[in-house]
């Protein structure tokens, strides 16, 4: 009975798959259908390989052409920058030092390009006090423009015009990076901030936390003839600068325990009367020596300068005392929160430090805040009063709305 | 002027091969960090959720569609590139920990292609974000101290700390 079923069912299956088999009709219109297909397939394909040609072609421009080099050009080409608007409020018995005005202090923009790994450009273009010209208030300043070249591992060289390694904020002096509408009397009138030269400089690391940086460049003229005595009156700013006599700096800085900076300059200015005379003398060299010392921890910061020029006598012939300068300041601060910080300076300088009937030593007192609006925005508030032996009275407030990028 | 003239002749004598800034490479970083490396990377797809919150840690737009990082059993690897003054700087860094107590484990600066800014590469600094933890506002929950003159580096090393810590309680989170 089983078997008789079983070969049923094959029965069966044979009779249907016969009659499942096309005629030749059917595999004739079969053929036509698969023809078809083909040829529709060939002419997409051939379609597809003319947009992927195309597409290939749209890449190689891309990644070799012109627009490629540009991309390439311009990530190897950076821009930033930074600026300060000021408004002054001071007062003194002098009335040349009293004012009541806006300024825009500083107008900067850097731009930089890698030519390699190892070798690269920077500047730092600048205007001051907005407007420059004859008989403006302001200048326009190329403070840095200088190839930096890495010649060995942790060690690089500098040829051009770039800031002199010294002090606290003559290198980095962007408005939200310091406390103060102003820069402090000190890195202006004993470091004369912002100071560039001219020539060549070595930099690098010697230890973990412990670099340095030696410089040959050009040196201040402090011209005798204009009567001029102050260093500040010295800075040539590269421009068709008396070469005569260089200048050499060297400096050592300690960064190995974070929120901590230690740092010593000493200068040796061969002549900073660059060959010319004055009363019979000639050949006054000058010696700067500087320390500081900047510590942050939690919301504390201490920042502690000094700064002092050791000139030769002969610079008397112009200004009693002046054969020594000298100055230095300490600066607590707090930050009350991510936004607002609060501070308090006090700095004591004198531009005739050597000669104390001169009643040259000014003493002055600076409190205020600043308030972040951004990491890289800043608003600064803050009131001085400078008291000076010569009995002038000077006070004022200041304000500010500085940024970078 | 003669002294001037023997700082040319040493600038121009001195030449040797210069290395580049690379300090350490991804491998290097992963064998140092994981008893068995992976070789390939796994992916956190950056939704646009997400991206909105990687945008505000970094105070930046974030172009990509994903993260890449690597992992062994509840530490992950991360190699983050931030842009300090006008350089990327690479760090790695290994968050460790479920999702109720990760930390920062390790961070390594490996490459540093600026100028300046430079001692955050040091083992004394970088020791600072050991153990440090993320704030539910997505901050580090201890203050880092800086340095003078390399404040941009600093910053470019928090933002990176602060993502690697947020992209780690992303994985966790969607491995829950």
């Amino acid at each position: 009975m089983f078997r008789t079923t079983i070969a049923g069912i094959v029965l069966l299956s044979v009779a249907f798959a016969v009659d499942a088999q096309p005629t030749l009709d059917e595999m004739y219109e079969l053929i036509q259908k698969q023809q078809a297909e083909i040829t529709n397939l060939k002419e997409g394909l051939a379609e597809n390989t003319a947009k992927t040609e195309s597409t290939f072609t749209a890449v190689e421009e891309y990644t070799t052409g012109p627009t490629a080099k540009l991309a390439e050009w311009a990530s190897k080409t950076s821009m930033g920058g930074y600026g300060e608007l000021h408004y002054n409020n001071h007062n003194s018995d002098n009335s040349t030092k009293s004012k009541n005005e806006f300024d825009l202090h500083r107008f900067v923009l850097f731009v930089g390009h890698e030519y390699n790994d190892k070798l690269r450009f920077f500047s730092e273009f600048e205007i001051e006090h907005s407007i420059a010209g004859e008989g403006k208030a302001g200048e326009v300043e190329v403070e840095q423009a200088y190839i930096e070249w890495d010649y060995t591992d942790g060690h690089r060289a500098k040829a051009g015009v770039f800031l002199i390694p010294v002090g606290i904020l003559n290198e980095t002096h962007e408005p939200p990076t310091f406390y103060g509408s102003e820069r402090n009397p000190i890195e202006k009138n004993i470091i004369p901030s912002t100071w560039w030269e001219g020539g060549v400089m070595f930099s690098g690391e010697l230890a973990e936390g412990l670099s340095y940086d030696a410089a040959a460049h050009s040196g201040l003229y402090i011209n005798p003839s204009a009567g001029k005595y102050k260093i500040r009156d010295g800075r040539q700013k590269v421009g068709k600068a008396k070469g005569d006599d260089l200048a050499y700096t060297a400096r050592l800085k300690y960064t190995g325990i974070p929120g901590l900076e230690l740092a010593t300059t000493f200068q040796h200015q061969a002549d900073i009367w660059q060959n010319e005379t004055s009363g019979g003398k000639d050949k006054v060299d000058a010696q700067m020596i500087e320390a500081h010392a900047a510590y942050k921890n939690g919301p504390f910061g201490l920042r502690a300068l000094y700064a002092q020029w050791d000139i030769d006598d002969d610079i008397e012939v112009i200004k009693a005392g002046a054969d020594e300068q000298e100055g230095w300041y300490i600066e607590p601060s707090f930050q009350v929160t991510e936004k607002l910080g609060v501070f308090a300076r006090f700095n004591e300088y004198d531009n005739q430090a050597s000669d104390s009937a001169s009643k040259s030593e000014k003493e002055q007192f600076d409190i205020g805040f600043n308030y972040w609006i951004h990491e890289s925005v800043v608003l600064k508030f803050d009131y001085f009063d400078q008291d000076n032996d010569s009995g002038t009275e000077y006070t004022g407030y200041n304000m500010a709305v500085g940024w970078s990028f | 002027m003669t002294l001037f003239f023997l700082f040319l002749i040493f600038f121009i004598s001195v030449s040797s091969d210069a290395h580049s800034k690379i300090y350490q490479t991804t491998p290097e970083f992963l064998t140092e960090n994981f008893d068995t490396p992976q070789s390939k990377a796994e992916s956190l797809w950056l939704t646009p959720e997400l991206k909105k919150l990687t945008s505000e840690i970094l105070g930046r737009p974030v172009r990509g569609m994903r993260a890449r990082y690597y992992s062994e059993g509840e530490k992950t690897a991360w190699i983050l590139e931030e842009i300090g003054k006008e350089k990327p700087i690479t760090v790695g860094v290994v968050i460790g920990g479920k999702l109720e107590d990760f930390h920062i484990e390790h961070v390594k600066v490996l490459a540093f292609r600026e100028s300046r800014g430079w001692e955050v590469r040091y083992p004394s600094f970088t020791n600072q974000y050991k153990n440090v933890k993320m704030t539910p506002n997505y901050k580090l929950d201890q203050y880092i101290d800086g340095i003078t003159g390399a404040t941009l580096s600093v910053r470019a090393l928090n933002k990176i700390a602060r993502l690697a810590l947020f992209y780690h309680q992303q994985v966790l989170t969607l491995n829950l």
